[in-house]
C-alpha cells in the first residue's frame, strides 16, 4: 500500500466510521435508533485494512458489528445513517437495522446476528463459487467469542476438507461481551484452533492498518493460490462498551486507557505524517471532510420516509 | 400414467431437474457414494459426479448453513438431512437464518434452497428418531412447508420447490417410500400452497396430509362399505396453509375430522380447526375430532409405539363420533 490516495481514502474511511459511530451513538441515546447497537469504535483498522486489500469480486461477511465494514465496502454513509434509523431509504429499506447492513452490489453479504452463525453461511458461499468454478475467496469477519460455539468448528473443518477459499478472520477485541478470552477459550491464541483442522494461519496487530492490509494481502493469496482457507487473528480492541446497553462492569477504566493510547486513527495519522504522506493540515482536512459527511448523512436519514405499512407484506418470499 | 413408488418419484424429480438446471446440485450424508440412505438418490453420484452430488461430513450445521450460503451466491442445492430429527442440530438454519434472510435484508438475498428430510414414526427406532415435528417448522413465516402424500404430489411438488427462489423444507415419510401411484407422463409440476381433494364425499371431511392421507384413503375405503363417504383434502403444503378446499368441503359436509400423525398439542391439526372455526363457523354441525399422535414420546416395542400412533381405526371412530 503504498499510493498516497489510496492511503489518505483509507485515512478518511477510518475516521469516517469513528465520526459516523459517535454521532450514531448520541442519536441512539435520545432515542432515535433502536434495538441493540455495536460500536466498532476502536477496530476501525481492522476491516479498513482488511477490505482494502480484497479484490472486488471477493464477497465479505461479518456478525453484528457490521457498520465499519459496510462503510468500507463502499456503502455510503447516508445509506448506513438511514438504516440505523429505520428509513426506507436504508441499506436493507430499513428492515435490518444495525446488525443488518448489506449491500450485494458492494458485494457486502450482512451484518449478522446469531454469534458464528454466518460462518457456515460463509463456507456455502465458497461452496457456490468453488461450484462456479471462479476463484473469488469469501472473507468471512467474526470474533473471538464466535470461536467457542459449534458452527466455528464445522465450518472451519469443512473449508478445509472441501478446500474452499474462505479467509477466516477472528478480531480478537479480548471479550466476548463481558466475558475475557481466558474465561471462555480452551487457547487464548485464537489462531491455535486452525492448527487442530490443519489450516494455515497467522496473527496481525489490528491497531494498525498497515499492517493488516499487508497480513490479508498475503492470506487472500494464498487463499486463492491454492484454493484453501487461512485463518487470521487481529488483535484490537473496543474502546466502547459491548453494545450500547454495557454497564462495563468487567474491565478497569485503565485498561481501556492503554488500548485508547493505540488509537488506530492516531497510529495511522502518526504514520502518516512520519513518511511525509501528508501534513497535519491536510489530514485535518480529511477529517473535517468525514464530519461534513455525517452531518449530511444525518440530515439525509432524518429527512427520508418511514418505509410504506405495505412493506410489512412484502419480501417475506421471493416468489 | 406409469405406476411408480414415492422413491422413484423423488428421484426422478431430482434427476429430471438436474438434468435441466446445472445449478441444481445435491449435498448431505451419504448422498452420493452409499446411494442415499433411503436409496433416493442411488446412482446419482455414478451420473453425476462428486461436484453434483456432494458427501458432506456429519455436520448439520455446516449441510443447512452451506446450502443456504450456495444458495444465496447462486446455486440451488438441495440439502438432505438424513432425518428430521437432525434437523434440530440446524434449528438456526432451518427457521431463524433461511427464512429471514430475504426480508431481513430489504427483499436483497435470495435462498433458493431445497432441504429434503425424512420424518415419522412407525420403524421402531425409539423417540429421539421417530419424530413428526412438521408444525414446529410451520410456525415460522418465510419457511415454505411441503409435505407429499402420494408419488405424484412428491415429484410435482419436488420439482416446484427445487425451481421456488425460496427456502422450501419437503418432508417426507419413512414408512412411505414403497407406496405406489400413478403419476403423469412426461414433464409437470404441482404448485406449492394448494390443497388437493384426493377422495370426493358428502357425509365428513377429513383434512390431513403425508402418512395421514395413506390412513385417511384407507379409512375411506372402510367407512364406504358402510355408506359412509367422506371426503378427504390433503394439504400438501402446510405453510402457506390452502384453507380454499377445506372450507368448500365444509360448508358441503359440515362435519369435520383432521388427521395428522404428529402429536395433538399445538399441531397442524389444530391449526386447521381453528382456521375451520374462523372462516366456517356458520356452517358447524358438530365438534371437529382431531386424530394424532398420543402425547407421549415414541417407545421402541412395536406394540407400544404402534398403540401410540394415529391408526385407521381411529379415524373411523372420530369420523362416526362427528355424525353422530
Amino acid at each position: 500500500m503504498n499510493k498516497k490516495e489510496q492511503q489518505l481514502d483509507l485515512y478518511y474511511q477510518m475516521v469516517l466510521i469513528r465520526r459516523l459511530e459517535e454521532r450514531g451513538a448520541e442519536l441512539y441515546q435520545a432515542g432515535k435508533i433502536g434495538g441493540f447497537m455495536h460500536l466498532y469504535i476502536g477496530q476501525e483498522a481492522v476491516s479498513t485494512g482488511l477490505i482494502a486489500a480484497r479484490e472486488p469480486r471477493d464477497r465479505v461477511i461479518t456478525a453484528y458489528r457490521d457498520h465499519g465494514v459496510a462503510l468500507n465496502c463502499g456503502m455510503s454513509a447516508n445509506e448506513v445513517m438511514a438504516e440505523l434509523l429505520g428509513k426506507a431509504t436504508g441499506v436493507s429499506k430499513g428492515m435490518g437495522g444495525s446488525m443488518h447492513m448489506a449491500d450485494t452490489s458492494k458485494n457486502m453479504w450482512g451484518g449478522h446476528a446469531i454469534v458464528g452463525g454466518h460462518l457456515p453461511i460463509a463456507a456455502g458461499f465458497a461452496i457456490g463459487d468453488q461450484y462456479a468454478g471462479n476463484d473469488n475467496v469469501t472473507i468471512c469477519m467474526f470474533g473471538d467469542g464466535a470461536t467457542n460455539i459449534g458452527y466455528f468448528h464445522e465450518a472451519l473443518n469443512i473449508s478445509k476438507t472441501w478446500g474452499l477459499r474462505v479467509l477466516w478472520v477472528c478480531e480478537n477485541n479480548q471479550y466476548g461481551m463481558g466475558t475475557t478470552v481466558e474465561r471462555a477459550s480452551a487457547v487464548t491464541e485464537i489462531r491455535q484452533k486452525a492448527e487442530g483442522y490443519g489450516m494455515k494461519n497467522g496473527q496481525v496487530d489490528g491497531m494498525d492498518v498497515t499492517k493488516v492490509y499487508e497480513a490479508a494481502k498475503e492470506a487472500l493469496d494464498f487463499v486463492r493460490k491454492n484454493s484453501q482457507p487461512y485463518l487470521l487473528e487481529v488483535d484490537t480492541y473496543r474502546f466502547r462498551g459491548h453494545s450500547m446497553g454495557d454497564p462495563e462492569r468487567y474491565r478497569k477504566a485503565e485498561e481501556v486507557k492503554k488500548w485508547q493510547e493505540n488509537d488506530p486513527i492516531g497510529i495511522f495519522n502518526k504514520q502518516l505524517i512520519e513518511k511525509k504522506v501528508a501534513s497535519a493540515k491536510a489530514l485535518d482536512e480529511i477529517e473535517a471532510r468525514a464530519e461534513e459527511d455525517v452531518v449530511k448523512a444525518v440530515e439525509f436519514a432524518e429527512a427520508s420516509p418511514e418505509p410504506a405499512m405495505e412493506e410489512l407484506y412484502s419480501d417475506i418470499y421471493a416468489d | 400414467m406409469a405406476k411408480i413408488t414415492i422413491r422413484e418419484a423423488i428421484s426422478q424429480a431430482l434427476m429430471e431437474e438436474m438434468d435441466r438446471d446445472p445449478k441444481v446440485f445435491i449435498m448431505g450424508e451419504e448422498v452420493g457414494v452409499w446411494g442415499g440412505t433411503y436409496a433416493v438418490t442411488k446412482g446419482f453420484y455414478d451420473k453425476y459426479g462428486a461436484a453434483r452430488v456432494k458427501d458432506t461430513p456429519i455436520a448439520e450445521n455446516a449441510i443447512i448453513g452451506g446450502a443456504i450460503g450456495a444458495a444465496m451466491v447462486g446455486q440451488r442445492p438441495v440439502a438432505e438431512l438424513m432425518t428430521i430429527n437432525f434437523g434440530f442440530s440446524a434449528m438456526d438454519y432451518i427457521v431463524n437464518q433461511a427464512p429471514k434472510l430475504h426480508y431481513m435484508f430489504g427483499g436483497q438475498f435470495k435462498v433458493p434452497m431445497v432441504i429434503r428430510a425424512v420424518g415419522g414414526g412407525g420403524r421402531q427406532l425409539g423417540a429421539t428418531h421417530s419424530q413428526t415435528p412438521d408444525a414446529i417448522f410451520a410456525h415460522f413465516p418465510g419457511l415454505k412447508v411441503v409435505s407429499p402424500g402420494t408419488p405424484e404430489d412428491a415429484k410435482g411438488l419436488l420439482k416446484s420447490a427445487i425451481r421456488s427462489d425460496d427456502p422450501v423444507l419437503f418432508l417426507e415419510h419413512a414408512t412411505m417410500y414403497q407406496v405406489r401411484g400413478e403419476v403423469p407422463e412426461g414433464e409437470y409440476t404441482i404448485p406449492i400452497g394448494k390443497s388437493k381433494v384426493q377422495r370426493a364425499g358428502k357425509d365428513v371431511t377429513i383434512v390431513t396430509y403425508c402418512k395421514g392421507l395413506e390412513l385417511s384413503m384407507k379409512a375411506a375405503e372402510e367407512l364406504s362399505k358402510e355408506g359412509i363417504e367422506v371426503e378427504v383434502v390433503d394439504l400438501r403444503t402446510l405453510r402457506p396453509l390452502d384453507m380454499e378446499p377445506i372450507i368448500e368441503s365444509f360448508k358441503k359436509t359440515n362435519r369435520a375430522v383432521v388427521v395428522e400423525e404428529g402429536w395433538k398439542s399445538y399441531g397442524v391439526g389444530s391449526e386447521v380447526v381453528s382456521r375451520i372455526y374462523e372462516q366456517a363457523f356458520d356452517y358447524v354441525d358438530a365438534p371437529i375430532i382431531r386424530v394424532a399422535q398420543k402425547e407421549v414420546p415414541l417407545p421402541y416395542n412395536r406394540t407400544l409405539e404402534q398403540a401410540a400412533l394415529p391408526q385407521v381405526a381411529d379415524i373411523t371412530a372420530a369420523v362416526k363420533e362427528v355424525l353422530k
